[in-house]
């Protein structure tokens, strides 16, 4: 165990994991995040908080992770290189630690134009992997970039994404494995709605012993009708639903369409559970929150933990590592 | 983008033998001065209009398909980020081919350096912007990396 992490500790347990994505409000109100929070808590492992995603402006990652400590959930705070440079994105891995979060999912971020702000300035100064590798270097040498020591170093389980869906399709396993190089202990993958091309990937990635050193959580989410499935593949960045899915959404009226899209992520959940070396599944369910409990219960992974809060937790292993 | 770049071994090789001609001169060759505004001046008449070369002054086109990675919206040096389109387009710019996909293809095309697409790259010396490549590589300046990156 390297961090104290919870969703670590499930993972190497050989448990099946599940994480959520929390949709992040556009509110000063903590209330917001709290109530999302307990939707998602009992039935999954760790929570992620989102970095401004699809380069939309919401709470920040680190305040929604301040709140989620602070009330004993296990957040994954995602941090993307799109709107900090290095040495805030430094500043911020500490700060994040300090409050007790454990796990980090590091990304590139979508570019500016897919905002609601295209104006803005993008920065990149690290990319994903520089990034994930930066984290890397604070937790395991206990300094800086600047070689600049720490008093203490930071636990962190790493995590990074992946999209096996996107071209160049025969360098994506081989990009995992540069993201492990760099020191991802966890790959939480882009929505997976093509099984062949999941299983393809999946294949490639065992034929290089990537699945016995990284946790492949694959992403999932129900789709709520088959106009948002055609928006989801033609707006955000990176999603890639093949024409079959869209026509068997199309084959029911519109009204039970939403009841099909869960229909479908629970078979994929399940589907997803025989392929070897995926370890778990991260749901993401945009405005569909409510969801999230029934997926998870009907895809047979409940119970999960005894309770989504054990504000102890982070002080007693602390202790004993 | 210019039609030279189809042919990734013959720049690979054109990269080895400049390395080969420039090393033994490495005595002559300081950052600083005026030898380094002759190379910048050079660098930028064959490097822009081949490379579309952005003068980072950390050249790796040998690691990355002899395709620039400063040429990507989101200058990645590591590999394509998640946004490519299934045509093989760029997130950002939607009528550009993915740097990325176009430096994956290349460098399977490489005898050389073919495989210098897998290894993990440091983020970017900014400081080094507008400065010679050629003199930062000779001078061992050319991989960037800060002091706490090194293992």
């Amino acid at each position: 165990m390297k961090s104290g992490s919870r969703l670590e500790r499930v993972l190497r347990s050989g448990r099946f994991a599940v994480t959520a994505e929390l949709n992040p409000p556009d509110t000063a109100d903590p209330q917001a995040v709290y109530d999302r929070a307990l939707v998602l808590a009992s039935v999954c492992d760790a929570i992620n908080a989102t970095d401004a995603s699809g380069a939309n402006v919401h709470m920040s990652s680190v305040g929604m992770c301040a709140l989620l400590t602070r009330a004993g959930y296990e957040p994954v705070m995602q941090v993307s290189c799109r709107d900090r440079n290095r040495i805030a994105i430094q500043g911020d891995l500490l700060g994040a630690a300090a409050m007790g979060v454990r796990n980090l999912l590091c990304l590139t971020g979508d570019g500016v134009q897919a905002g609601d702000q295209p104006e803005s300035k993008p920065v990149f100064d690290l990319d994903s992997i520089s990034l994930l590798r930066t984290a890397r270097v604070l937790r395991d040498e206990g300094r800086f970039l600047s070689g600049r020591q720490l008093e203490a170093a930071p636990k962190f389980f790493l995590g990074a994404a992946a999209n096996p869906f996107a071209p160049p399709l025969e360098f994506r396993p081989l990009r995992l494995a540069k993201k492990v190089e760099a020191g991802a202990d966890f790959i939480q993958t882009q929505f997976c709605f093509d099984m062949k091309l999941m299983r393809r990937y999946m294949e490639a990635v065992r034929e290089l012993g990537l699945h016995e050193r990284v946790f492949i959580l694959a992403g999932v989410g129900p789709l709520r009708s088959a106009k948002t499935a055609e928006w989801l593949r033609s707006r955000v960045p990176g999603v890639v639903i093949p024409d079959e899915v869209i026509h068997r959404l199309r084959r029911v009226p519109l009204e039970k369409q939403r009841e099909e899209g869960k229909r479908l992520c629970i078979e994929i959940i399940q589907e997803l559970q025989e392929i070897d070396g995926v370890s778990g599944v991260h749901v993401m369910a945009y405005r569909q929150e409510e969801l999230v409990a029934e997926i998870i219960e009907e895809s047979g992974l409940l119970p999960r933990r005894r309770s989504g809060r054990m504000p102890q937790a982070l002080e007693t292993e602390d202790a004993s590592n | 983008m210019s039609r030279i770049q189809e042919w990734p071994t013959l720049l690979e090789l054109a990269y080895e033998a400049t390395r080969r001609a420039l090393k033994p001169l490495r005595r002559w060759l300081k950052p600083g001065g005026r030898v380094e505004d002759l190379f910048v001046a050079g660098e930028r008449l064959v490097k822009g209009p081949i490379f579309d070369c952005r003068m980072c002054g950390q050249c790796v086109l040998h690691e990355t398909g002899m395709t620039c990675p400063m040429t990507c919206p989101k200058e990645m040096r590591n590999g394509p980020c998640g946004g490519v389109r299934p045509d093989g387009k760029c997130e950002v710019l939607p009528e550009m081919p993915c740097v990325w996909v176009q430096a994956w293809e290349r460098s399977e095309r490489m005898s050389v350096y073919g495989r210098a697409i897998l290894e993990v790259l440091p983020p970017v010396d900014r400081r080094l912007k507008d400065s010679s490549a050629w003199i930062n590589e000779i001078n061992g300046v050319g991989d960037g990396a800060p002091i706490g990156w090194r293992a």
